[in-house]
């Protein structure tokens, strides 16, 4: 029998640790030898912290466990086998849906092995693809099989991942280098952290695979600093494939030599640009040079440079040991293998999950996430963070492959998906975006760092009421311009959000400038409380609780709020009981 | 020199007595002239004062070959660098896409409304800091705050305020308690 706690970050916010250390305490006081270990994320978030019980008749999982539920787990099904029926998530026998309908490649091992122990790793096949590689297959032959997985960049704008490869190989140079791009940065996408923190071995072999593929004898791996977990696992990985061999002089026998190691970024959003990447490599500021020449030809130190994401890289052990055919049977015709995605916002079921391409964005949403919260009405998904856009309910059933959803004006992305219902106010979720990239524009380009801010200022006019109807075609114009403009990603993509808004949402955007009204009642300026006589008691709550005293009324009478000392902080609404607070 | 410049404030900053160069010596000793090190430099010298004074940028630039400027330039381009000193808690109110969704900003208006600050700022007692991050990667838990290092999930502006509460009491316990 073995016992394991999922420890990824989401597990450890939601109490792992001191779950996984009342099982110790509690099976050291029964004098019980059973295995207690930690894992990674299994991707069902919303279920942390989670148990898994494997036995010789099956795996139990335990979902929502504290340390009163750890302390039964040990004492009535490890002592006395009797399984806790009331906190079951699922078992071998009965899986969860939400798992059932996933396809794992990337996370195969996420949530299921020690990602501090090598031999877990290898036990599942781990590094069975790095001696392929070597010891089976010429630097072309490994480029070839990629090229025939159909393997295209998990980073967002979905580059074929051997192209890249085959123009490092190509490119002379004194000394070539693997990078591995881990600063996830789209704020709503963790796939990355969860692969770093679950499975670090896996990129480290993907690395050493596209390290002998291009000629690379070092790699280096440019993580997010606000992923200590992710930093310290990969360092404790690194170290046991050293003391194997499969990292330093000579691998596995052969005459490859790699070495690796970890930079760690210091927080700025355009660095997830390669260029921009590899400038902060070198200690300046993340700034994107002008391209070409590609990283391929001239990158780090103007040496040929050969970056990709985490999850490609995961992606490339498993292409290799098991074969192109394999991974190219999964997919759909132009986008093949899986994809993974970070379920949330207003999601019942939000976490990872990896789905084979081609799935539709419908049977993500409801079929594993099991669809809206408290059962609201959707209304958008929202795809590729601050360089995507929100795809509405009419386009649901769009196949989530690379073409279908740049065909919406949204894009893949990193794996963002933030579902939102009528609760959301596309405007307020544009502007929302193109404040965190005007924020992060590196001031290089006129377009991106004075155009975003242009286009916040009109959007912020839009949301006080304040909004003309000249004001979306002027949005619509600087949107291309800045496009059209910008040297980098960031720019290229900074008005999706506000684009898409407009071409799927502008009704919404014209009840903010015709009628001053915000349907999604979020943009607080356009909103008005009244109170509804019919069902205010006068119970003086709401008075009671105005912080600047609008509201009056005595005690057993009705109540009125006097409009211009209101400030729409919405504590009225939020206290009454009698649901007379009105909001228009 | 307009008054907005402060240059002589800033000058003497430079020339902070009260940060103890020695401290960063090592290290800069050891890494200062290696090549493009500049950004690891910074993070050692942020891990051992917990922020960059203005002197140990000029003590840097002084002991290697970057221009002031040029360790300026990345200090403040890097969202992880702060030039300011921060209180003994650090509360990181994440601003991520599905955090905003669930609520964010009614959250961290509540904080900031109870500790009297704004984002970026440290009270006046020096007990807390109030930053906004990007994305803390618990996007299932949101709407999320991490407060050194500690997480905590679904979170309504009440609740949040709470928790501030409980450690502001838990200091002013612990400080009855030292007397």
């Amino acid at each position: 029998m073995k016992i394991k706690v999922g420890l990824g970050s989401c597990g450890i916010a939601a109490g792992g640790r001191k779950v996984l250390s009342t099982l110790q305490k509690e099976a050291k006081k029964h004098g019980l030898t059973v295995e207690i270990e930690e894992t990674g994320c299994i991707g069902m978030c919303f279920f942390e912290p989670i148990v898994d019980i494997e036995t010789d008749d099956g795996t139990y999982s335990y979902g929502f466990v504290n340390e009163e539920i750890a302390k039964d787990i040990i004492e009535k099904h490890v002592i006395d086998g009797e399984v806790l029926e009331d906190n079951i998530i699922y078992t071998s026998e009965k899986p969860a849906e939400y798992i059932a309908k996933q396809h794992k490649i990337a996370l195969e091992n996420c949530g299921i092995i020690n990602p501090e122990k090598i031999e877990e790793y290898e036990e599942k096949g781990g590094y069975k693809g790095i001696e392929i590689a070597l010891k089976e297959m010429t630097k072309e032959r490994v480029i070839k099989e990629i090229k025939e997985s159909g393997l295209r960049g998990r980073g967002g704008a979905g580059f074929p991942t051997w192209f890249k490869w085959d123009a490092a190989l190509k490119s002379q140079g004194n000394q070539k280098y693997m990078v591995c791009n881990a600063d996830e940065g789209d704020p709503g996408a963790f796939m990355d952290r969860s692969i770093l923190e679950g499975d670090p071995h896996r990129l480290i072999e993907g690395m050493l695979i596209g390290g002998y593929a291009i000629g690379a004898s070092e790699g280096i791996i440019y993580c997010r600093a606000e992923y200590p977990l992710a930093i310290e696992r990969l360092e404790i990985a690194m170290d046991q494939a050293r003391d194997k061999n499969y990292l330093g002089e000579n691998i596995l026998g052969t005459d490859f030599t790699f070495n690796l190691r970890i930079k760690k970024g210091a927080g700025a959003f355009v660095c997830g640009e390669e260029t921009a990447l590899i400038e902060s490599l070198e200690g300046k500021r993340g700034m994107p040079r002008l391209k070409p020449p590609f990283p391929a030809q001239s990158g780090y130190w103007r040496e040929p440079t050969n970056i990709n994401n985490v999850e490609t890289l995961a992606n490339v052990p498993w292409i290799i040991s098991k074969g192109a055919e394999a991974f190219a049977s999964v997919g759909s015709e132009k986008s093949k293998g899986t994809k993974v995605f970070a379920l949330s916002g207003k999601i019942k079921n939000g976490g990872l999950v990896e789905i084979p391409m081609g799935m539709t964005l419908r049977e993500v949403i409801f079929d594993i996430g099991g669809g809206i919260k408290k059962d609201k009405k959707f209304k958008a998904v929202q795809m590729g963070g601050p360089s995507g856009g929100c795809i509405p309910a009419e386009l649901l059933d769009t196949p989530v492959t690379y073409e279908n959803i740049n065909a919406t004006g949204a894009i893949m992305g990193s794996g963002g998906m933030v579902v939102m219902d009528e609760t959301t106010c596309m405007v307020d979720i544009a502007k929302f975006f193109l404040d965190f990239t005007c924020k992060e524009s590196c001031g290089k380009c006129t377009y991106c760092r004075i155009g975003t801010k242009r286009m916040l200022e009109i959007l912020e006019r839009i949301s006080e009421g304040k909004g003309k109807l000249e004001d979306l075609d002027e949005l619509e114009q600087l949107g291309e311009s800045i496009k059209d403009g910008s040297l980098c990603g960031l720019g290229q993509t900074a008005p999706n959000p506000v684009l898409t808004g407009l071409k799927y949402f502008r009704d919404e955007y014209e009840a903010h400038v015709v009628d001053k009204k915000c349907p999604a009642k979020k943009c607080t300026e356009l909103l008005t409380y009244t109170i509804n006589p019919e069902n205010c008691v006068g119970c003086t709550l709401c008075a009671k609780n105005c912080p600047t005293d609008a509201i009056s009324g005595k005690v057993k009478e009705v109540h009125k709020i006097n409009q211009d000392l209101c400030i729409k902080c919405g504590n009225c609404y939020d206290v009454c009981k009698f649901d007379a607070v009105n909001v228009e | 020199m307009c008054d907005n410049c402060k240059i002589e404030e800033m000058e003497k900053n430079f020339k902070d007595e009260n940060v103890d160069l020695d401290l960063i010596a090592p290290v800069i000793e050891k890494y200062g002239k290696s090549k493009g090190s500049l950004i690891n430099v910074l993070q050692s010298i942020q891990d051992i004062y917990g922020y960059l004074p203005l002197s140990a940028m000029d003590y840097l630039a002084d002991k290697t070959d970057n221009k002031r400027a040029t360790i300026y330039g990345v200090a403040t381009f890097y969202t992880q660098f702060r030039l300011n000193p921060i209180g003994k808690y650090l509360i990181l109110q994440c601003q991520g896409t599905a955090c905003h969704v669930n609520g964010s900003k009614e959250v961290s208006k509540a904080i900031c409304e109870e500790l009297d600050i704004n984002p970026g700022e440290t009270t006046e007692d020096g007990l807390f800091t109030v930053e906004d991050v990007a994305c803390l990667g618990c996007c299932s838990l949101a709407p999320v705050m991490m407060i050194n290092g500690e997480a905590y999930g679904n979170l309504t502006p009440g609740e949040a305020v709470k928790v501030i509460k409980d450690l502001r009491k838990e200091v002013e316990e612990g400080n009855t308690n030292e007397n």
